[in-house]
């Protein structure tokens, strides 16, 4: 039988995978796409908790639901922004590679 | 035949996910992303979500993905150069990942609740698009109309971005 662990293992897991891409890799668009792994990972655990719950109707706990309908809501409206910040970035630079844009660095 | 298809796109999903943090190149990464995506949305259908699951469908393979390719084919990205990597920054990098998968595993495995099977719905059919309708419209109205807002002022910002020359 499958458990709640499971499923909160393997959101776990590519939260992981999600936050070393943050951290290993140098490439923006990469970096972004890890970001969404690791928003996707957090939906997961939301939906799994939201089938652990189920009420009194034999319905799942449907507040869990909506909180993921929002988040996705929220990660589509980042993604439009980020990638339009991305696209004038490299218009002034010429590059994605993180280690190139550090005007700001002390 | 649950736990071998669950086990099945979890897989998916991770080996996916781990091309899209390993590929050199960002189309790769990019359709990586998408079937990664596809293993997740099957997970959510088998919780018995099935309005999320066609969301996440909708939404990250269809919308996020073509826009994240548009702006790949866009920028005409090729496979970055190999350069040389700080042997320091990396293996931290890897020690904090692994350290924070261990903290997570270590919860979960500690919680009492995560040993238990998920418990059966005694419905056969559940109308989730009306259920979710329901509590959207409802209970989280206002947080429903700040979204709305929210992706208002999203697109504004994204036509102001995208005119401007960034000096």
């Amino acid at each position: 039988m499958l458990t709640l662990g499971d499923y909160l293992l393997v959101s776990g897991l590519l939260f992981t995978i999600g936050f070393a891409g943050v951290i290993l890799r140098r490439n923006l668009l990469i970096i972004f796409m890890s970001l969404e792994l690791m928003l996707n990972a957090a939906n997961l655990s939301l939906v799994a908790f939201s089938r652990f719950r189920v009420d009194a109707t034999g319905l799942p706990n449907y507040n869990a639901q909506v909180f993921v309908f929002f988040i996705i809501t929220v990660a589509a409206a980042e993604v439009a922004v980020g990638l339009a910040i991305i696209v004038a970035l490299f218009r002034a630079r010429r590059t994605t590679h993180v280690e190139d844009i550090n005007s700001l660095k002390f | 035949m649950q736990p071998l298809l669950f086990w099945i796109f979890s897989l998916m999903m991770i080996g996916f996910g781990v091309a899209v943090v390993v590929n050199r190149s960002p189309v790769a990464s990019a359709l990586s992303l998408v079937v990664s995506f596809l293993g997740l949305a099957a997970l959510f259908v088998m919780l018995d979500a099935y309005f999320i699951g066609v969301i996440q469908i909708l939404v990250y393979a269809g919308a996020v993905m073509v826009l994240f390719l548009f702006i790949i084919m866009l920028l005409d990205l090729r496979a970055e150069e190999r350069r040389k990597i700080n042997v320091v920054a990396f293996s931290g990098g890897v020690l904090v990942a692994l350290a924070l998968f261990f903290q997570i595993y270590s919860v979960v495995h500690r919680l009492r609740a995560a040993e238990q099977p998920f418990p059966p719905l005694p419905l056969v059919k559940i109308n989730d698009v009306r259920n979710i309708g329901f509590i959207l419209f409802d209970q989280y109205n206002l947080p429903f109309q700040i979204i709305g807002i929210l992706v208002l002022v999203a697109t504004i910002g994204v036509i102001v971005l995208s005119k401007r020359e960034l000096r």
